[in-house]
């Protein structure tokens, strides 16, 4: 297998602390302009699924393919030289920075000439292309000048998202983005991931929330006991489908497997 | 991308990107105008030391408190870039004396020549820095514990390099001249001039940078505002101190350190991380930022620091003795940039605060002083200070907090 047309993709992925199997042969894979969501209960393997793929963990067995060429992927380094940026659940903002610094921090843009020998920042370039950034995604924050601690949940997330993509990724993974939000929000968020897809990420979205799923995902793939439980198409799914797999319940032959897509 | 997405939730709130009175209310209350709080605060201790007693505000006591702060606001420098990780440095104060006593044995004793032996003090502090650093960084020990540590043991060195006779005094001109060096009238209002003008055509220069780029601005008016208030509180500064001996090079030398820090902590992609470690350490980590050089940088600009004010507090004493760096000193250092806005608990603050807070602390020593009043009262007192500088800081973080829940 080497993820026919897809962006990124893994094969036969295992991995396991200990005695604990938290991932066992794995194939997972998302296309270009294709948002999957990641679903499966509590300590089924979702986030040490995109742990993996973004190099935090070092898997025990199993492929890495992306672009359709095998890959190693080492540490977090590698992921991120490949294109593969990772929104995680605790944002990992600074509250008392403000946007524009949070988008570039440890990235940011230097004076040219004597400026840059003594690392001073260009404060007008990163504002510049901050704003180009958040208006691209169409995301709206009182000013690039707010300090985040002052955003609301919904706006941090977003910004957190923003962030991942300066350093023009391919393939954006985002932990419960909208986990701990108002229903306003979720949707300012949903619609951000729309807009990714959009610009052609592939897009891999670990959810708890089904309605969510459904509203925004194409391809909904369900983990459990750290095994694939089945792969579907949301247009031809319902949600009792998918709750049956994430629970292991009789859900009756999945004649929308991907693949016969 | 479409602007119109019909997904996309109507934004309510509409970018207001100038900054509004009510705006700038609020951040007064927040503490991030912490500044001008502090500067009404300094005139109202003058105020009333200056009803309590006509000669407060004359020029000779405003030049002796300016002499009196030199000291105590160098090290502070040093202070608040710890303050800015939310780490804090307890051994401040005993690094100070010991640096100190360094370049006095190595002047006097050794007889190496005065720069030479300034630099060896100054060295002696930053490799101070990087050892606390390293083990603070190393064996994640809570840097008070460290540095508390540090303290007894630099104090301990200080008494060595002492030697029996417990003290050591300095003759070398090129070393006491640091403190008791005036500027003529001349030269003050060159100095003035200059300062005054680099100043403006830096803060002009910069609004019509931005103003070209198109990106966000302070209303000209509000900048016009600073530049009036610097050009007045420099001239009339220039004035007093013409008045008595003249511009006083340790005062230079201070404001020197707070300028060049102050740039270092909010132009370059240094101070930009000292911010990001206080404020999240944890995010700066993921961002790529190393933590621990970060850290240790700042341990070492401290101890540093910490050298320098040492140093000229010799200069001024023309001695090094085994109380130097004792006292209140350490408490004052770390109190002063507290007192005017630098917080406890990392990621805000300014270099400003060293200066300000340390104008705080020693304005109402100096007045008690000139009111003669008892020992016992001027603890009380100053201790009430510290207590209700570190409450006000507290209550800022706390409505921070509040506000940021919306």
């Amino acid at each position: 297998m080497n993820g026919n047309g897809a962006i990124l993709a893994t094969a036969g992925i295992s991995k396991s602390f200990g005695p604990v199997q938290a991932l066992d042969d794995v194939d997972f894979e998302v296309r270009r302009g294709e948002v999957v969501a990641l679903v499966g209960d509590n300590g089924a393997g979702k986030s040490t699924l995109i742990k993996a793929i973004a190099g935090i963990y070092s898997i025990d067995a199993g492929k890495f393919f992306f672009e359709g060429q095998e890959v190693r992927i080492g540490g977090p380094n590698d992921a991120t030289e490949l294109g593969i940026a990772t929104v995680y659940q605790d944002l990992a903002l600074c509250d008392n920075l403000d946007v524009v610094a949070n988008l570039f921090l440890g990235q940011e843009t230097l004076l040219a000439g004597p400026g840059r020998t003594v690392q001073a920042l260009d404060e007008i370039e990163m504002e510049q292309r901050s704003h180009q950034l958040l208006d691209q995604l169409s995301v709206t924050i009182p000013s690039v000048r707010s300090e985040v601690g002052t955003l609301s949940g919904g706006q941090r997330q977003q910004v957190a998202v923003a962030r991942s993509l300066l350093g023009e990724p391919k393939v954006v993974m985002l932990d419960e983005p909208t986990a701990a939000l108002g229903v306003p929000q979720t949707k300012q968020v949903l619609a951000l991931i729309k807009r990714l897809r959009e610009r052609d990420l592939g897009v891999i979205v670990i959810s708890h929330n089904l309605a969510n799923v459904f509203e925004v995902a194409d391809r909904i793939f369900v983990l459990r006991l750290g095994r694939k439980a089945g792969a579907f198409a949301v247009r031809d799914t319902t949600e009792e489908q998918i709750v049956g797999a994430i629970t292991g319940a009789e859900f009756g032959e999945p004649t929308n497997e991907i693949g016969e897509r | 991308m479409r602007i119109g997405d019909p997904d996309y939730a109507a934004p309510a709130d509409a970018p207001a990107e100038r900054t509004s009175p009510r705006d700038l209310l609020r951040r007064f209350m927040q503490g991030d105008l912490a500044s001008l709080r502090v500067i009404l605060a300094i005139a109202l201790i003058w105020i009333i030391f200056q009803t309590q007693n006509d000669r407060f505000l004359s020029a000779t006591n405003l030049t002796n408190l300016f002499l009196q702060i030199t000291a105590v606001g160098l090290i502070s420098v040093g202070v608040v870039m710890v303050l800015l990780i939310g780490e804090i440095d307890l051994s401040v104060g005993a690094v100070s004396g010991f640096a100190a006593a360094v370049m006095a044995v190595l002047n006097v004793k050794q007889g190496w020549p005065a720069v030479p032996a300034i630099l060896a003090g100054v060295l002696t502090g930053t490799l101070i820095g990087l050892a606390q650093g390293v083990l603070f960084t190393r064996f994640t020990i809570p840097s008070f514990v460290i540095t508390l540590a540090g303290s007894l043991v630099w104090q301990g060195a200080l008494l060595k390099v002492l030697g029996n006779t417990g003290t050591v005094n300095l003759s070398n001109s090129s070393i006491t001249d640091l403190a008791n060096t005036f500027y003529g009238d001349a030269v003050g209002w060159v100095i003035a001039a200059a300062v005054i003008a680099i100043y403006a055509v830096a803060i002009l220069a910069s609004h019509r940078r931005r103003v070209l780029a198109g990106v966000t601005t302070e209303p000209a008016v509000l900048l016009l505002i600073r530049i009036g208030v610097m050009a007045a509180v420099t001239v009339v500064a220039v004035a007093i101190l013409n008045s008595d001996r003249g511009v006083p090079l340790a005062l230079l030398i201070l404001l020197g350190f707070v300028l060049g820090f102050q740039l270092i902590t909010t132009r370059t992609t240094f101070g930009r991380h000292l911010f990001a470690v206080g404020g999240s350490a944890e995010a700066a980590r993921r961002a790529g930022i190393n933590v621990t050089k970060i850290r240790i940088i700042a341990l070492m600009l401290c101890s540093s620091m910490a050298a320098v004010g040492g140093i000229l507090a010799a200069s001024r004493l023309l001695a090094v003795n085994q109380s130097s760096g004792g006292s209140n000193l350490l408490l004052e250092a770390i109190a002063g940039p507290v007192i005017a806005g630098t917080s406890l608990f990392g990621g805000r603050g300014s270099v400003w605060s060293a200066l300000l807070g340390a104008t705080v602390i020693g304005s109402i020593a100096n007045g008690m002083n000139l009111l003669a009043l008892e020992s016992s009262v001027k603890l009380m007192i100053t201790g009430g200070v510290l207590l209700a500088a570190v409450v006000v800081d507290a209550v800022a973080r706390s409505r921070r907090r509040a506000e940021g829940r919306v």
